[in-house]
């Protein structure tokens, strides 16, 4: 017989061991390349939090992570798949962008909350369509946001190309907005040099809590997670799976909208194509790392985070070594932590199982 | 005439090189697809056996060697999907996620360490690649008006990864239709219980599909790195992988229409390489943009029910756990 297990198991252990494996596995790859993985595994560290201006940077990527992981997660409650949280993105961006250019120079009061309205809007509009598909016509989410993160690119291609490009320039980028719609520095407030983290960490964090109230603590986030749990239930209890389902997918795309506003308002000041450069797919991993709870989505982005800055450090100090190698990292955490989560499971239960019959036996003996 | 006759020659011509990897790759899709197990993971597939390819190719000088590798490769990967998938019960999605992920990194970096061409590998040299191939003949026939440009520009001159395509649709659906392997094959993606109470092993056959996965996904990636570019670039693939599955699904997960699907998404690009900055009459410039975009719009049309119905194998996606 297989016993549960224990909370500690579950939430600590088992991600821990998983993402040693992960790690281990990339060690391998450290020696196959001919570095020696301890000392990466110190530049790293070292050029992720050694110094004010790299952990800046770290909480800086961190961001958006927490923003994609919490878009991932807020999906599979509902036990949907968005692997759109790249294109839910960009068009968050573009919302973003739009409030930037043609807004930037109203007061702040008034257009950073319109900007972060506008990432909402727009990236909860890319998540709306694949959530309505789901839920009206029965089309996979996986691949309707799969198609939709093409589509927008090419949508942002053009709008970039044709549109919204700066007159004059060569390359497709906008113009920069006013500095009064820039997300404020925090780097130089918290004595964290000169890096691109800003206030937008701030509303993440909040986002976090939002998630945590509405997930935890609602009656529609109960149902979301009844329909995540089993439709048959959610219909027998008298819950519409697929309000749930188009409610889940706009939440989770205006979350990965909301990335936008660390990137495009906190950093680049301006729209710029690419931007997401598969922060948005991250957000699966921090998701499955973090057990799709905020604080374990915080967790898991700092790590990421700390994946990102440590590795383009490591990339500049180890010549064999190159950014990338944050990719495969990236890639095996997702598979052991995700799609080989049971390997380990199994065992641990039998284990802790045995453990509880044992010590259920010796008691017996004493009584 | 004879002019107009030639573009449209040149663009088919030009179909056909877009569409090969797509062919290879829906095809691949479609077996494991087809035997219950959701296969993301063709685009990773795809640019790790590009990555292989070019670089036994490079190193070796034989273009054959380099196909080898890339065949080995893409089934390793295939095969970390079944670990996962069929014999931990993992989440099919995540694993293939996971699998493009990391291989998008691994290409590059192990490039970069072993060739030191910043992510690259070049690969030149007359043996290296599948160079075209002329078919006999070519200057008699060529004689012959409009049929003659046919043979010369559309026929000849393709590398033989693209005659090995045309030959793979044939024998995949041969496969899968007329052979006892793709019969089960077929069953384990609709009713794996009943492929089991006879007495056939879902999980060994799932495995075997995977493998004929991996060895189309091989050719793909050899035709993108040693026959229609000159080497492995970082995402060379490019979502072709992810087009492919769409062409999949397009073609409701049967051989002859995913191909035409390939086709037509192929054609599509081709059209659109083509129709850049030209003005069409009565509509304007369209933008290439819009052109690129339509292979996943009409599948996700198609997905929606709007434009026929695309019905997957009924147990996609779903572990089998065998009752004890």
């Amino acid at each position: 017989m297989r016993g549960k297990l224990p909370v500690w198991v579950n939430v600590g252990l088992l991600p821990l061991l998983n993402l040693s494996l992960a790690f281990l596995v990339s060690g391998l790859i450290v020696v196959l390349l001919g570095e020696n993985p301890l000392e990466a595994v110190r530049l790293l560290v070292y050029g992720a939090f050694g110094y004010g201006e790299a952990l800046g940077y770290t909480l800086y990527y961190a961001t958006n992570f927490i923003f994609t992981g919490l878009a991932v997660a807020i999906a599979f409650h509902a036990g949907l798949f968005n692997i759109g949280g790249e294109g839910q993105a960009m068009l968050g961006g573009l919302g973003v962008g739009l409030v930037g250019i043609f807004l930037g120079h109203w007061p702040w009061p008034i257009s950073i909350p319109l900007a972060i309205l506008a990432a909402m809007a727009f990236g909860g509009m890319w998540g709306l369509i694949p959530g309505w598909l789901q839920a009206v016509r029965g089309s996979h989410t996986v691949i309707t946001t799969i198609m939709l993160n093409f589509v927008a690119g090419a949508l942002m291609t053009y709008l970039m190309v044709n549109v919204l490009i700066k007159p004059g320039q060569a390359s497709p980028e906008s113009v920069t907005f006013a500095e009064s719609v820039w997300l404020p520095q925090l780097g130089p407030l918290l004595g964290l040099g000169r890096s691109p983290f800003n206030a937008a960490t701030i509303v993440a964090l909040l986002a976090c809590v939002a998630v945590w109230l509405f997930v935890w603590k609602t009656r529609l986030g109960y149902e979301l997670r009844v329909v995540g749990k089993s439709e048959p239930a959610a219909v027998y209890g008298g819950i519409s799976p697929r309000r749930q389902i188009i409610i889940a997918m706009t939440l989770s795309g205006a979350l990965a909208g909301m990335m936008a506003l660390n990137e495009i308002l906190g950093a680049q000041h301006r729209l710029i194509l690419g931007f997401t450069a598969g922060y948005g797919f991250v957000g699966i991993a921090v998701a499955l790392m973090g057990r799709n709870h905020p604080v374990g989505i915080v967790l898991a982005a700092l790590l990421f985070g700390a994946l990102y800055q440590g590795g383009s450090e490591l990339a500049f100090d180890m010549p064999a070594i190159n950014r990338d190698m944050v990719v495969v990292i990236q890639g095996l955490v997702i598979l052991f932590c995700g799609a080989l989560e049971h390997m380990l499971r199994g065992p641990l239960e039998a284990l802790f199982a045995r453990r509880t019959e044992a010590v259920g036996q010796a008691q017996a003996q004493t009584a | 005439m004879s002019d107009v006759w030639i573009q449209l020659v040149l663009l088919a011509d030009s179909t056909l090189r877009l569409a090969t990897p797509l062919v290879f790759c829906a095809l691949a899709g479609m077996f494991t697809e087809r035997a219950g197990v959701v296969d993301i993971g063709l685009e990773g597939k795809m640019l790790g056996s590009a990555f292989a390819a070019a670089a036994v190719a490079s190193v070796t000088g034989s273009a054959w060697a380099g196909l080898a590798a890339a065949i080995v490769f893409s089934c390793m990967l295939a095969m970390v999907h079944g670990f996962a998938c069929i014999t931990h019960r993992g989440d099919q999605v995540v694993s293939g996620v996971a699998l493009n992920i990391m291989v998008a990194g691994l290409g590059p970096t192990l490039a970069d360490a072993w060739f030191h061409q910043a992510g690259r590998i070049n690969v030149t040299g007359p043996s290296a690649r599948f160079t075209p191939i002329e078919l006999p003949l070519t200057e008699t026939i060529g004689q012959v008006p409009i049929l003659g440009t046919l043979y010369v520009e559309l026929l000849s001159g393709h590398n033989i990864l693209v005659y090995l395509a045309a030959l793979a649709l044939p024998l995949s659906a041969w496969v899968l239709y007329r052979t006892r392997f793709g019969l089960r094959i077929r069953a384990v993606g609709e009713n794996p219980s009943a492929v089991d109470t006879a007495g056939i092993s879902v999980e060994a056959l799932r495995y075997r599909a995977l493998l004929v996965t991996g060895a189309l996904c091989g050719f793909a990636g050899a035709y993108l790195s040693i026959a229609q570019n000159a080497g492995f670039q970082r995402d060379m693939s490019a979502g072709k992988g992810y087009l492919a599955l769409a062409a999949l699904i397009f073609g409701k997960w049967r051989p002859v229409p995913a191909v035409l699907g390939c086709l037509l998404f192929a054609f599509a690009d081709a059209a659109q390489a083509r129709l850049q900055g030209v003005a069409v009459p009565g509509i304007g410039q369209i933008p290439t943009q819009l052109i690129q975009a339509i292979p996943y719009l009409l599948t996700i049309l198609l997905l929606a029910g709007f434009v026929g119905r695309a019905i997957a194998p009924r147990a996609i996606g779903q572990p089998y756990v065998k009752e004890r």
